[in-house]
């Protein structure tokens, strides 16, 4: 294997994230086959989301990943306005005793697109209390930018909207997030099969997190192997250096000193 | 006094706590938080914070989603 996987680490502000496929957990049928899955896909991040306390449920997705020792990352899930986020936010904190946030603030059901007024406002203000912030963000290098201006700790634009599996619509605007940011980059939504997971980091992101492609899958766990093998193939290919793109073909094979071929 | 815990009425004694509202609806002791009228209230701060009558708590935990 090429490289020192020690130098190769996702580092986001300052924290080692032991693997560039993080998870969901929104989707799954049960626990049993959420286990399965993030096994599979060697995660060490996933998402939860804040909801008030039921007794049937309890904190059983918090007892599951503490035992498979995965990283909790809380989401602002739900919330329309920067001050349902703050105070999601807030409570997440307090709950699971992370500072880290995937501040989620999304404009309308039928879309789920975020709202990018209220985002970039609530950024600034979990910035200000201490979070570390990781913006689930529009695909635009713009708000990207104002983004990490305000302090985020990385930016995460959608391929597409959530849920769709529609894959990455605007490579061309991943790619100029990727070319102008400071912090990592991470492909968040969109995402339907393990082509894109891995065009995502050939696009230069940093990571991608996604949930629906594998948790609604026929088979999660082996979405989730196969999401696995295709982000680390995307970023091999990414570091590797592709060749460029010509317009004819180019022989791969000496065109000097061939013996004709043999007729009759 | 009436107060309303995950939008269900509960009747807590006059000067009930958080702690209180929490033992009404046996929530665990760990992985959750609570609100009070828009208020984060610091686990540290839940057995010295009385409720006022018809005050609102949400009590939250971490669920499959995102």
């Amino acid at each position: 294997m090429h490289g020192n996987l020690a130098d190769e680490t996702l580092v986001v502000a300052g924290r080692k994230i032991g693997s560039r496929l993080i998870t969901g957990t929104g989707g799954a049928a049960n626990l049993e086959v959420l286990e399965r899955a993030l096994v599979a896909s060697g995660t060490t991040l996933t998402t939860v989301a804040m909801r008030r306390i039921d007794a049937r449920t309890g904190t059983g997705v918090l007892d599951l990943l503490r035992r498979l020792g995965i990283e909790v990352l809380p989401n602002t899930a739900g919330c329309r306005t920067a001050a349902e986020a703050v105070l999601t936010a807030r409570l997440a904190r307090e709950a699971l005793e992370t500072d880290l946030v995937k501040l989620e603030v999304v404009a309308d059901e039928r879309t789920l697109l975020p709202d990018p007024i209220e985002l970039l406002d609530a950024a600034e203000q979990l910035v200000d209390d201490g979070f570390t912030v990781l913006p689930y963000t529009n695909d635009d290098p713009v708000l990207a930018r104002k983004l990490e201006q305000v302090g985020c700790a990385a930016v995460m634009p959608l391929g597409s909207p959530i849920g769709t599996g529609l894959g990455i619509r605007n490579p061309h605007n991943i790619e100029m997030i990727v070319a102008d940011a400071g912090v990592p980059v991470v492909l968040d939504a969109g995402i339907g099969t393990a082509s894109e997971a891995a065009q995502a980091m050939e696009l230069g992101c940093d990571a991608v997190l996604l949930a629906t492609a594998v948790t609604r899958a026929a088979d999660p766990e082996r979405m989730a192997h196969a999401m696995r093998l295709a982000v680390e193939a995307g970023y091999a290919a990414r570091h590797a250096g592709r060749i460029p793109r010509r317009y004819w073909a180019q022989a791969s094979s000496p065109e000097t000193d061939r013996e004709p071929p043999e007729t009759g | 006094m009436k107060v309303e815990i995950n939008g269900a009425a509960h009747d807590l004694a006059d000067g009930a706590t958080v702690a209180d509202a929490l033992a009404a609806i046996a929530a665990p002791a760990k992985g959750v938080a609570v609100a009070v009228d828009g208020q984060v209230v610091r686990r540290a701060d839940w057995p010295s914070t009385r409720l006022a009558a018809g005050a609102a708590v949400e009590v939250l935990t971490a669920v499959q989603g995102g």
